[in-house]
């Protein structure tokens, strides 16, 4: 009983909250004590959000080899070391082939949504590397998380160079 | 069952009324105006009662904070008026005021009205008498608006102190990073919270009647375009592309959007008509090319794209598809805005090394660094092309920061949880 008296107090306090919120309407500003103008609402709702979890995938690529794969500044071109670890993948892909997401990142420099073209470019390279040492680009997803989730929260160049990778999972 | 209600009840009654992180804010003006303007605003109270909200105030904050103007201490004050014969002009000369602004305030049963007059000290001249009302909730925006009227009639520009700032914030959660969109009044005061979400939230763009948003939003487990009521939170999704769904921007008619998507291969500029839901690509380049940005007119975008080599900004007329490069001065410029006049372009400019806002007249070409703090982006103008807010970085916190277009006045916008970054100045 106690509840439902919170409950609807909380209720009609949002109610009323809202109702407040909505102005009356005026008339124009004129240049005289009478005449007012009546101030807009600026009333702000809050949304909600419904997260859908991800299939998860299994790549049994050995554990050693690594899985994030590191760029240089504005640029998306696979170094020797990476090359080497995905040419395992990719033997591993071939013949178990399972679903495999690719998750580009950028470091904070620069723009984000700028950033978000960059991670998803670099994903497009270690995917279009899988696909050309026979991998079935049909189970590839690119996702691009641009600077939006770093691996590093520092600020400094050890940490740029930390998070311009992408992730394979 | 009844418990989920409850919970449900709290949890939207929470979130709308989160405490303010700005509760006791002061702006820091960093830099000003040589000269700024002297001006007393007078206590507005109702007949010696204080209101719930102190509107002189949050006039004075408001004035203050444009750099051009320097209000005068209420503790410094002879004399408190309320209407215009109660003034002695004496009480101010004596204080340097140049103007005065005085107000009374009257209760009509759960409404206010306040009738203010703006009054030119040296010559004894009264340069109008305004009213204005609204709820006890609406106090704020009485205040925004007198500010607005007192810095048009002296300034001769628009105010811009009844906008908004809708934004992102980043708090770390179990040693990741949980999002949320907010808004806040232009001062930062009132600050609401529009959406939670434990994946990213970027991009956020207002509709040309401020009623509405449109961002990005991971939720799904993909970037994906979203638009947002402001007043009922109901929420669309408006993308569900393979690959990048990104950098909004709605058309100054309110009727499309230009968008980035990346479902041909690689990220080209669309717009979308919200009617017809009819995508167009409106660019073909194997480069990137994004953060479309509408000129005023509505015929064509301003954008960035690497199509050159590094970032530049390019503008791209929608009728004939002519893509002309504006940017030639630094080895990176992107995410442009146009300030209202169509003529001002702001960006991220990088020259040497360090990221920094600039502005360029496109008539003249005349590129000029406006900032010089750390890690600068995302400027966005207010609708008076007075001022640019942007996200900087203080440490490794993310802030807020305003600079005026002629660069002549700085601050930094009061501190807030968590990394705030992305501010998007409401258009009226």
């Amino acid at each position: 009983m106690k509840n439902q008296l919170l409950k609807y107090g909380a209720l009609v306090t949002v109610v009323m909250a809202l109702l407040s919120g909505c102005s009356s309407t005026g008339t124009d500003t004129t240049d005289t004590a009478s005449a007012g103008t009546s101030v807009p609402s600026s009333q702000v709702s809050t949304g909600s959000v419904s997260t859908e979890g991800v299939t998860a995938t299994t790549l049994g690529t050995d554990t050693a080899v690594p899985r994030v794969f590191y760029f240089e500044f504005d640029r998306a071109v696979l170094n020797a070391e990476s090359t080497a670890a995905l040419r395992l993948h990719a033997e591993w892909l071939r013949d178990n082939p399972v679903n495999v997401r690719l998750e580009g990142h950028a470091d904070e420099r620069g723009t984000r949504e700028y950033n978000m073209a960059l991670g998803e470019r670099r994903a497009n390279a270690v995917r279009d590397f899988l696909i050309s040492e026979g991998v079935n680009g049909n189970l590839l997803e690119v996702i691009s998380y641009g600077e939006e989730s770093p691996a590093s929260l520092d600020s400094n160049e050890t940490a740029w160079a930390l998070n311009r990778r992408v992730e394979m999972k | 069952m009844r418990k989920t209600g409850f919970l449900l009840s709290l949890c939207v009654f929470m979130t709308c009324w989160l405490p303010s992180a700005f509760a006791e804010f002061t702006i820091e003006i960093t830099q000003g105006v040589d000269n700024p303007t002297r001006i007393a605003i007078s206590p507005m109270t109702l007949g010696g009662r204080a209101l719930p909200e102190d509107i002189s105030n949050i006039v004075s904050a408001d004035l203050d904070r444009s750099g051009l103007f320097n209000s005068i201490p209420r503790q410094n004050m002879l004399s408190f008026p309320a209407r215009e014969n109660d003034v002695y002009l004496r009480d101010w000369r004596v204080l340097g005021a140049e103007y005065l602004v005085v107000g009374d305030v009257t209760d009509h049963g759960g409404s206010y009205k306040v009738t203010f007059s703006l009054m030119e000290v040296a010559g004894g001249r009264k340069l109008f008498t305004k009213a204005v009302d609204g709820k006890a909730a609406q106090l704020r925006d009485i205040a925004h608006h007198i500010s607005d009227q007192v810095y048009e009639t002296i300034t001769g520009i628009p105010g811009a102190f009844s906008t908004r700032i809708a934004y992102v914030s980043a708090i770390p959660k179990n040693g990741k990073m949980s999002f949320r969109l907010m808004v806040s009044d232009a001062d930062g005061a009132r600050e609401r919270l529009l959406l939670a979400s434990d994946e990213p939230i970027m991009s956020p763009a207002w509709s040309p009647d401020a009623k509405e948003l449109v961002y990005v939003s991971f939720e799904t487990g993909r970037p994906a375009i979203f638009r947002q009521n402001l007043a009922t939170a109901a929420r669309e999704q408006l993308t569900n592309f393979r690959g990048l769904n990104g950098a909004p921007s709605w058309s100054p008619d309110g009727r499309k959007l230009a968008l980035v998507l990346s479902k041909d291969g690689n990220p080209e500029l669309y717009t979308l008509d919200l009617a017809t839901r009819k995508f167009t690509r409106v660019t073909t380049h194997f480069a990137i090319d994004t953060e479309p940005n509408w000129t005023p007119d509505g015929k064509s975008l301003v954008f960035t794209s690497d199509r050159g080599g590094a970032p530049q900004i390019y503008k791209l007329t929608i009728a004939s598809g002519q893509v002309e490069r504006l940017t030639f001065a630094g080895s990176y410029n992107a995410r442009p805005r146009l300030a209202p006049d169509g003529r001002t372009l702001v960006m991220v400019h990088r020259d040497k090394g360090d990221f920094h806002i600039a502005s360029q007249d496109l008539v003249t070409g005349d590129l000029r660094v406006l900032t010089q703090t750390y890690l600068d982006e995302s400027p966005t103008v207010a609708p008076n092309g007075a001022m640019l807010i942007y996200a900087t970085k203080q440490g490794s916190k993310g802030v807020l920061a305003a600079v005026s277009l002629d660069a002549g006045v700085k601050f930094l916008l009061p501190a807030t949880v968590g990394d705030v970054r992305e501010p998007a100045w409401s258009p009226k």
